[in-house]
């Protein structure tokens, strides 16, 4: 009888806890602004509106024009490099392989790599450079564009610096953050790619994104 | 009597003078062990991997130790100059460009060859300092 009570005490003490646990919810990041909308039963109501990241159009690594329609309904992850880096790119790139490799299987989740280097990275050179890392396929996409469309998606919508530098090693400079946007267009994480302990957080990241789309 | 400890003595003397030499090349070993090894962390591991393991097709893995030693008088320019030819490591073809790096001096180039001949399964032993001096000069 003793034994019964005990059981119970231990159940409800579990209960609480669990409870207690709160999903875990991943930040928006960027501008965000109150709107006043309807809802479906025309009530009006106020609600915030993220950043969100535009329409583009680029050529990928097999020369076909790529649009944002290729990310539709699916998460990805963003980043900017170019190939002649020598410096932190082949880490980003390596660190994002094993992400990649993970979610290989995941029709939900695409790679999406711009080259700033709009002078050599032609859709050919991007295209060697992905088979000699090791990437077919389309779920990882590399995509060449003008100066102008590449750098100012990356500064205002992505919020990546990046630029020209006739000083650096390579000719280039930018910042090695892997972006993780969600399948509504915003931001949702961001990760130095050359940090294995920032990556390992977007890989537990990931599924928490996905989650959220579950319900 | 007298000779016999004599002779022991110098006997000694010559036996320490052997192992303070091995001594001073141990020592000098793990010095370049250590400065190369910084030397690695910062110019050649974004590419080539913090095990050696290289990246891809795009740069190759460090860890071919018959490629090493039959480039052994090579490598020293393989590291101050770049490489801008095919080579065949691990059986596999290597093709993309290695950049140069002419800011490392000559001690420096001998202390990462060092650490790299010596990392990731290799076992070359020391090459001093003088050598890969001899071999820079020695660059096609």
């Amino acid at each position: 009888m003793k034994n019964i009570s005990y059981i119970t005490i231990l159940i409800s003490v579990g209960l609480l806890f669990a409870s207690c646990k709160q999903e875990r919810k991943l930040p928006f990041y960027g501008e965000r602004h109150a709107e006043t909308v309807k809802d479906a039963n025309g009530k009006e109501k106020i609600d915030t509106v993220y950043q969100t990241i535009p329409a583009w159009s680029f050529l990928n690594q097999d020369s076909v024009v790529t649009t944002n329609k290729a990310t539709d309904g699916k998460i990805y992850v963003a980043d900017f490099f170019f190939t002649s880096c020598t410096t932190i790119c082949p880490t980003m790139h390596r660190n994002l392989m094993t992400v990649y490799n993970d979610f290989k299987t995941n029709p939900d989740i695409m790679f999406v790599s711009h080259t700033i280097d709009f002078k050599y990275d032609k859709p050919h050179v991007l295209k060697k450079y992905a088979q000699k890392l090791g990437v077919d396929g389309p779920k990882w996409q590399f995509l060449y564009g003008t100066k102008d469309s590449v750098y100012t998606l990356a500064e205002k919508n992505y919020l990546v610096a990046v630029g020209e530098d006739s000083t650096a090693k390579d000719g280039y400079i930018h910042q090695g953050y892997l972006v993780l946007i969600d399948k509504d267009r915003r931001i949702r994480g961001a990760y130095d790619g050359t940090k294995e302990e920032q990556v390992a957080q977007l890989k537990k990241d990931i599924p928490v994104l996905l989650a959220e789309y579950k319900k | 009597m007298r000779k016999y400890i004599i002779n022991t003595i110098f006997f000694i003397f010559l036996v320490a003078i052997i192992v303070s030499c091995q001594n001073q090349e141990t020592i000098d070993l793990q010095n370049y062990m250590s400065n190369g090894k910084d030397i690695y962390k910062t110019k050649c591991q974004n590419c080539h991997g913090e095990n050696g393991e290289g990246l891809g097709q795009l740069a190759p893995p460090l860890t071919d130790s018959v490629f090493l030693k039959a480039n052994k008088s090579r490598l020293a320019c393989f590291i101050k100059n770049g490489v801008n030819e095919t080579l065949i490591i691990h059986d596999k073809e290597y093709k993309e460009k290695m950049p140069a790096f002419p800011e490392l001096a000559d001690i420096d180039v001998a202390q990462v060859m060092v650490f790299v001949t010596n990392s990731f399964g290799n076992k070359q032993g020391f090459v001093p300092y003088s050598q890969v001096s001899k071999d820079l000069q020695n660059c096609k």
